[in-house]
């Protein structure tokens, strides 16, 4: 049954990633995307990490494409450059050189049998959110912070960026 | 029963996906979100292979992987927004300022 379900949503999630590359409208594409974001975010619920999924959702699906979908909203471009793909050849040579490599690693590569602390059954008993914090607030508070710095220097770039006469 | 490699199949070929239409597509939004679908398939793999380990870094990486991929996402449209208000098109073609 699982087994089933994950391969209903690997396909949906495999088709409608074809579909952001294929479709004519940017439109089509965003939305499309958004639907591959779901079909992840169920993965991530079927990894035991159910805090990453309403992340990918809520940041993603949410934030990120409402931010795409408004700049191509804003930009409202015409019907011309809708279909205009260029090297397309050399693309699909490209992109199944690409898939030849990853298929290759994965078969070749063995992922190694460690199994660390945090199993299954202590993300269920203390709670994902729970462990995700401590490990972001205790081992990782420098990242965390840089991050935040990041964050600004976005923020800052992204004002200057948008401004009139630039 | 389903192991890694099914969850690092599915990500092979989002990824393979997202590089065939960055290297293929010409406008730059839909380039900017196939960009989003690898670093998609990226997460999922760190995501698998941390639960595979039993180790939490994987998802922590996740984590500051959203948070470029927003800060990306900020100043990425906003570059797009300039280019079009010089431009009046945001085509790859047509950004050749900086080609020699």
């Amino acid at each position: 049954m699982q087994v089933l379900f994950f391969y209903l949503v690997a396909f949906v999630a495999v088709a409608s990633g074809l579909l952001v590359v294929t479709c004519k409208s940017p439109v089509n594409s965003a939305l499309a995307l958004v639907n591959t974001f779901f079909c992840l975010a169920i993965f991530y619920v079927m990894l035991h990490a159910p805090f990453m999924a309403a992340i990918q959702i809520m940041v993603y699906a949410g934030a990120i494409m409402v931010l795409i979908l408004f700049v191509i909203m804003l930009l409202n471009l015409g019907v011309e450059t809708m279909k205009k793909t260029t090297h397309t050849v050399w693309g699909i040579v490209a992109g199944s050189l690409v898939m030849m490599l990853t298929f290759f690693f994965i078969k070749r590569g063995q992922p190694a049998n460690i199994s660390g602390p945090i199993t299954n059954e202590v993300v269920e008993s203390v709670g994902h959110t729970q462990l995700i914090g401590k490990h972001i607030f205790v081992d990782f508070l420098l990242p965390f912070e840089i991050t935040s710095i990041l964050l600004l220097v976005a923020i800052v770039g992204a004002v200057i960026l948008a401004k009139k006469e630039v | 029963m389903i192991t890694v490699n099914h969850y690092l199949v599915v990500s092979a070929i989002l990824f393979s996906l997202g590089t065939f239409g960055v290297l293929t597509r010409r406008n730059a939004i839909v380039i900017f979100m196939c960009i989003e679908l690898m670093l998609n398939a990226v997460n999922l793999t760190f995501i698998a292979l941390s639960n595979h380990l039993g180790n939490m870094d994987g998802q922590v990486f996740v984590f500051f992987v959203m948070t470029v991929a927003a800060a990306e996402a900020a100043v990425g449209l906003a570059l797009m927004i300039s280019f079009f208000r010089n431009r009046e098109s945001i085509e790859v073609d047509d950004i050749s300022l900086l080609k020699w």
